[in-house]
């Protein structure tokens, strides 16, 4: 984590990073060596599969990779109660959201907060804080609502995948 | 792609504020929301930044927020807009306002910028450690301080808030404790004496946790486990030190064993999120227990563990496993332990479905290979290379390659192993491997006739590698002659075959084969026309390649006008190459970066490697030193005209004179080198040898695994010493576990002037060899060539430890082993003087131990041998018996060879 690249770099790394990843059957492990592009042997990507979307972050040797695969479980079950049953839809309309969200569990590239309730705590905190000041999420929201209350016939899979439900449309993914 | 109402979104122009007062607060937010979507989405933005700066300065949450979101996501830390933002951020941290400093804090670290490290570096600690700030910001403060650490460490200034820092350890709330272990873990590898006292904290701190009950820790149980990424980074932070004081060390041993049970207890959930974080502790205490390597219980335990998850069900921890595994094969009391798994570990190579995986049991099969399993995993892997994942052959063939060569009893087993990776895998053959083979093949004798007849079989094959072509035509041309008798291949049978590989091959292997026909025409007189005739076809004399052309009417020309005798000291068998660091060692650690490197020798080879001037690769630098340009040719003859190669300097003659820089055999050992040598086992000063030209004194220092010997070269003529090159040789037993660095002297040494030479030494493994000391130079007309033996031996790395009798007597027992005691008995060759038998033992560097053995006339000593890999304590006893003027020697050491040599050496001392 906490690599900072030129754009055109940081895009080619999304790229090759999603074709690695995608290839990759379930149940095989969740740690594969860094592409040529990022960082060499010392790198590893750590991903995780929810339905279409893929969470994968980039660590160096003083990561314990099963202490990033929960970290990523505790990212999204943290996405999950701020969404309040998060979809595809919602880290695509408030991907600032997800970022504020992401920035309390991890700082520069290293591990900040574990504990998701403290998590949730603070995002609370910023949502008053928000409200207070009649903030931009008001519209995106009531689109989400309004999408998720029309029966797309692509959108009602439900998959079960720990204690997440995720909503999926569509693809995206994100490093 | 965007949608078309995405940029209709935006006012026309497309600085859109600048100069438009129209814009408010709300929209300058919203559009640079859109903005960071648009670039999230792969598009670039060329705009839209100084906005996002002004907004760094709003008074309002929202809007700062989203500015400083833009910022870090999208400014290059080389922006000129930092100076802005340096300031807003500044202001922000003295603002007092959690919630803004956190902000600026969470930017500083996602930037990183060596700008802002200069602005805030000297700031950060401050906040990090003032008693009023709020946890949250502290939290960030240590992961923004850390952050800067890493990428200008210079610029982070060490001072009084470091020992508050690591009182963080103490802090109430576990995110704190987190972020501050992770800061502290980096602290401490560089500046391990600063944060020495963070060791007993992060102890009591891991034992707390460790022994809590799983709701005490509330949020921060997850999953029934209690903290578990604070207990991994607290592991982690005592990975930077050797095992603590013995107080704090049974502290620390029993949290490792309670880690170690709970993974036995039954899961307290089905949910794989507690089995990982269970886990993850788990991994990481382990990782501890290897690094300690002191505790032979725990290790045992730890490697049975790990047994377990090499066939557990869930994949990651079969990686991880495996991973482990290969740091604990390097342990000598996991070693054996870990060859146990050896089928399992086979087995992932056939049937694991990830790559990441099968690559996991490549490297593991690879750290616990050695002389008992080598010819089982060399051929395991030879088999799997034949499916193997592309992306790893390469580093398949190294490794093969390396073991071949390592554990080689037999080296016809060798270059059988070579010769199949050629033909299993020629394409990710690299040079150095065959390169490598050819070295080994000149270099014995024993095995020279069975690689020819070996090659010259493969070469039937009607397709064969490019790189086989190599390998057969350099051999055949060495050593064609070891199988001309026999009928079936003939000299002429040799020529036709390697000739019809000849036109399907590249420049490079087919200047290499015309090399080897001049060759032939020394070998065999009977096939001289049939190559002058090749030699002199349109085809080479014409052809359009230079170096081609030039080495066929070079070579035409030299089988035409050269007469036998000088043709056969021009085409003599190529030299013995010196000892080198293998060149396919050095290619794996380019490859897979130092890091990765998991064997402790090779790691030490590397060191030892400069002896020799350096790894240059290709042997051709061994042979060639007129050769002006490299190229493949492994002759030396290169572009430049015929050379000799390398002529031994006894064979005498015009040649000789002219090119006697080259590299040449070396001389026997000088008469009573061996006697020079003894003198030095149990001291550490002196003449090492002497003869009317030359004199080399010694003098050298020894502390724990490491040394220094300062070696004086006297002329004792009134003549220079010319081309004065002294070399160290180590065989490559020797150079995996004694690692030597030295630099090259000057090559003129006048008359009546001393130079000196200094090596340093460090003792890696346990070692029986000596070093040899080759010292060639011209004096006069004549060329010079000396070798005496170098007094560098085990014993020098004693520590003397003294103990009382019963210890002593104790730990004797503990040694009884009949591997671990070694005895011999001997004539005295020497007076037997009570006092001094005494000096030679202290001399030999162990502690003399008075009134420990009940008969005064014993000599009981006792000491430890430090080495770079581990520390092997030594007990020994000496009875004189005076009538029989004899000795009874008894060492007990937990190192089988140790005894055996530390008896060797000190008994030639009595």
């Amino acid at each position: 984590m906490g690599l900072r690249e030129p754009e055109e770099i940081q895009q080619q790394i999304v790229r090759e990073t999603f074709h690695l990843v995608l290839k990759r059957d379930d149940n095989i492990c969740n740690f594969l060596e860094g592409g040529s592009l990022i960082g060499g042997s010392d790198y590893k990507l750590i991903y995780r599969h929810y339905a279409t979307l893929y969470f994968v972050f980039c660590v160096d040797s003083s990561e314990s990779e099963l202490g990033i695969l929960d970290l990523i479980q505790v990212f999204v079950e943290t996405l999950d109660k701020c969404f309040e049953n998060v979809c595809e839809l919602d880290l695509i309309f408030h991907m600032d959201k997800v970022h504020y969200i992401l920035q309390e569990v991890v700082m520069g590239g290293m591990v900040l907060e574990t504990n998701m309730n403290e998590i949730v705590a603070q995002m609370e905190a910023q949502n008053r804080l928000e409200k207070s000041e009649g903030g931009l999420s008001a519209a995106p929201a009531r689109a989400v609502s309004a999408v998720k209350n029309i029966n797309l016939p692509e959108i009602p899979r439900n998959i079960n995948i720990g204690d997440l439900n995720i909503k999926v449309p569509n693809l995206s993914q994100f490093v | 792609m965007l949608p078309a109402d995405e940029f209709s979104a935006f006012p026309a122009s497309p600085t859109f504020s600048v100069g438009d007062k129209a814009l408010d607060g709300y929209s300058k937010k919203k559009y640079v929301c859109k903005l960071l979507f648009i670039f999230l989405l792969g598009h670039d933005i060329d705009f839209g930044h100084m906005e996002a700066v002004n907004l760094l300065s709003s008074n309002r949450y929202t809007e700062k927020q989203i500015g400083y979101l833009f910022i870090s996501v999208l400014v290059n830390s080389n922006s000129e807009l930092i100076r802005l933002i340096n300031n807003a951020i500044k202001n922000d941290l003295a603002s007092r306002n959690p919630t803004f400093m956190g902000l600026a804090l969470h930017c500083i670290a996602n930037v990183g910028s060596r700008e802002m490290a200069e602005a805030f570096a000297g700031e950060i600690p401050k906040i990090l450690v003032a008693g009023d700030t709020m946890d949250s910001v502290k939290q960030s403060a240590a992961l923004c301080l850390l952050r800067l650490y890493r990428t200008s460490p210079d610029l982070v200034p060490m001072g009084d808030w470091t020992s508050r820092v690591v009182h963080l350890l103490n802090d109430q709330h576990l995110g704190v404790v987190t972020a501050a272990t992770s800061l502290i873990t980096t602290l401490a590898q560089k500046n391990p004496e600063e944060f020495k006292t963070s060791v007993s904290l992060a102890v009591s701190r891991l034992s707390r946790i460790v022994t809590s009950a799983s709701t005490d820790l509330q949020d921060y149980t997850y999953y029934f486990v209690p903290a578990p990424w604070l207990s991994v980074k607290l592991l982690r932070l005592l990975q930077c030190y050797p095992p603590p004081d013995p107080a704090v060390r049974g502290r620390l041993t029993e949290c490792l064993e309670t880690i170690l049970n709970k993974a036995q207890e039954p899961p307290k959930s089905k949910k794989v999120q507690h089995s990982n974080a269970k886990n993850a502790v788990l991994f990481e205490a382990i990782s501890l227990i290897i690094h300690h390597d002191s505790e032979p219980n725990l290790l045992v335990r730890a490697c049975n563990q790990l047994g377990q998850f090499l066939q557990h069900r869930e994949t990651n921890l079969r990686y991880l496993a495996l991973e482990s595994m290969c740091t604990l094969a390097s342990s000598e009391f996991s070693h054996e332990a870990v060859k146990t798994h050896i089928e399992t570990v086979t087995n992932a190579l056939k049937t694991e479905r990830d790559v990441s995986v099968r690559q996991r049991a490549v490297d593991l099969l690879y750290a616990m290979c050695d002389r008992s399993n080598a010819q089982q995993i060399v051929a395991e892997m030879l088999s799997y290379l034949e499916t193997a994942d592309y992306s790893i052959r390469e580093e398949i063939v190294l490794k093969v390659a390396i073991l071949a060569e390592k554990y080689a009893v037999d080296y016809t087993w060798y270059v059988d192993t070579i010769l199949n990776l050629i033909r299993i895998a020629g394409d990710y053959v690299s040079e150095e491997v065959w390169y490598r083979v050819i070295q080994i093949v000149i270099n014995r004798d024993d095995v020279q006739g069975y690689a020819a007849k070996t090659v010259f079989e493969a070469l039937q094959a009607p397709a064969c590698h490019e790189n086989l072509v190599k390998v057969g035509g350099y051999i055949l041309g060495e050593f064609g002659n070891l199988i001309a008798g026999d009928p079936r291949s003939s000299p002429l049978i040799q020529f036709n075959l390697l000739h019809s590989k000849f036109h399907l091959c590249s420049v490079p292997t087919r200047a290499l084969l015309l090399s080897t026909y001049i060759k032939f025409v020394n070998l065999f007189p009977e096939v001289k026309t049939t190559i002058q005739d090749v030699l002199r076809s349109d085809s080479q004399l014409k052809n359009a390649d230079v170096e081609l052309q030039q080495r066929a009417v070079e070579y035409l020309r030299l089988s035409t006008v050269a007469s036998t005798d000088i043709l056969a000291t021009v085409l003599e068998e190529m030299p013995p190459f010196p000892e080198r660091e293998s060149s396919i060692l050095a290619k794996l650690k380019k490859k897979k970066g130092p890091s990765t490197v998991t064997d402790l020798e090779e790691a030490k080879r590397e060191r030892s490697a400069d002896i020799n001037g350096g790894p240059e690769p290709a042997p051709a630098s061994a042979s060639a030193t007129s050769t002006p340009s490299p190229s493949a040719d492994l002759l030396g003859l290169g572009a430049a005209p015929p050379a000799p190669v390398g002529p031994p300097p006894s064979s005498g003659g015009l040649l000789v004179d002219v090119f006697s820089d080259s590299p040449s055999a070396v001389a026997p050992l000088a008469p009573g080198s061996e006697d020079n040598f003894a003198r030095f086992v149990c001291k550490n000063n002196g003449v090492l040898f002497e003869n009317q030209l030359l004199q080399i004194g010694l003098k050298s220092e020894f502390r724990q695994n490491l040394g220094r010997m300062f070696i004086f070269y006297g002329n004792k003529t009134s003549t220079q010493f010319l081309s004065f090159t002294p070399t160290l040789i180590c065989s490559d037993d020797l150079r995996a576990n004694l690692s030597l660095q030295t630099k090259p002297v000057d090559p003129t040494v006048d008359g009546g002037a001393q130079v000196q030479q200094v090596v340093n030494i460090e003792c890696v493994s346990d070692f029986t060899e000596a070093p040899v000391l080759n010292i060639q130079f011209r004096y006069g007309g004549t060329f010079q060539n000396v070798s005496v033996k170098l007094p560098i031996t085990l014993n020098k790395f004693f520590q003397p430890t003294e103990m009382a009798s019963q210890d002593f007597f104790q730990r004797w027992k503990q040694l009884s082993n009949p591997q671990q005691e070694v005895q011999n008995i001997f004539k005295a060759k020497h007076p037997m003087d009570t006092e001094i038998t005494k000096a030679k033992i202290i001399g030999f560097g162990s502690a003399l131990l008075e009134e420990v053995d009940p008969n005064p006339a014993n000599f009981v000593g006792a000491g430890i041998i430090h080495t770079k890999t581990t520390q092997i304590g030594c007990l020994l006893r000496l009875e004189p018996n005076l009538q029989a003027q004899m000795y009874r020697l008894t060492l007990r050491t937990s190192k089988e060879t140790v005894s055996q040599r530390l008896c060797e050496l000190l008994s030639e001392q009595f």
